[in-house]
């Protein structure tokens, strides 16, 4: 069984540097061709002030730490076990190209279901901009099967 | 006057069938490394046929739906849980509907159920999205 001791436990936050080339790779990843997320004077002419991140950008954002999971070590997890079970994003501002984004996350939850067969662990994030404004905050809830 | 309402369909995405270089272009554009994406051989150790995609990939692609409709400015909120793999050459649509408006911090926000599905109509993801209208 996981250490529910853990929860509660904060990550070291990091910050990221958000880049245009970046987000021009991303969008192209996901096939994106509304031209906001690659131009910055067509995201200029419909009121953005730089080129916007995409909707689920900040999950990559949580990637851009010094360690890539670090809940696998906290907890001792095997990478081959783990499933993405549900992923929520919540906008209170926008992630531009040119930002600098702290990253803080925590766990906020560890449970089981089926005798144990299946473990849940629930990490909440959150996203702040040079200018000390909370642009975003994000749930995750990863699923470890025993 | 927003034409918006309960019952409103939001335009579907169809997308083209998930192939190894989408796979590998998100990996290196998402940051999200697992070999699982990328390398058969790796995928195959795991116990799996073959790769498959990230699920990041295909909320992704339910956030282009959706900003395809409305603009991401109007985005308050977007969440799914993953309910089933997605394999090479699955042809995956994105659709919803707007189920509720709801008045929230002076805004009137339209709920809307939102889902990834193959071309089977198996559901991939099953989310919600609140958008300002």
């Amino acid at each position: 069984m996981l250490d529910k001791n853990k929860i509660g436990h904060e990550f070291p936050s990091f910050d990221v540097e958000i880049e245009k080339g970046r987000l021009r790779f991303f969008a192209k990843a996901i096939g994106e061709t509304n031209p906001i997320y690659t131009d910055e004077s067509a995201a200029r002419s419909v009121g953005y002030k730089a080129i916007p991140a995409p909707p689920t950008f900040m999950f990559s954002v949580d990637l851009e730490g010094p360690e890539l999971l670090p809940v696998l070590d906290l907890l001792d997890l095997d990478i081959g076990r783990i499933l993405h079970g549900s992923q929520e994003f919540e906008y209170l501002g926008q992630i531009y190209a040119g930002d600098r984004i702290t990253q803080q996350s925590k766990i906020v939850d560890i449970f089981d279901k089926k005798g144990g067969a299946l473990e849940f662990v629930v990490q909440e994030s959150t996203y702040t901009n040079q200018n000390e404004e909370l642009v975003g905050r994000a749930q995750q809830t990863l699923v470890y099967r025993n | 006057m927003s034409d918006i309402s309960v019952g409103t369909e939001i335009p579907a995405l169809e997308l083209p069938p998930i192939s190894r270089g989408t796979l590998a272009l998100y990996a290196g554009a998402s940051g999200d490394h697992n070999p699982v994406h990328i390398d058969s051989d790796v995928a195959k150790q795991a116990g799996m046929p073959d790769v498959f995609a990230q699920g990041m990939l295909s909320m992704a692609y339910l956030a282009r739906m959706l900003t395809n409709w409305q603009p991401q400015a109007k985005l308050r909120k977007f969440s799914n849980r993953f309910a089933a793999i997605t394999h090479l050459q699955d042809v995956i649509t994105c659709s919803g509907k707007v189920v509720e408006l709801i008045e929230q911090n002076g805004e009137v926000l339209a709920r809307c159920e939102i889902q990834a599905a193959k071309a089977t109509g198996e559901q991939t993801l099953v989310g919600e999205a609140l958008v300002a209208i």
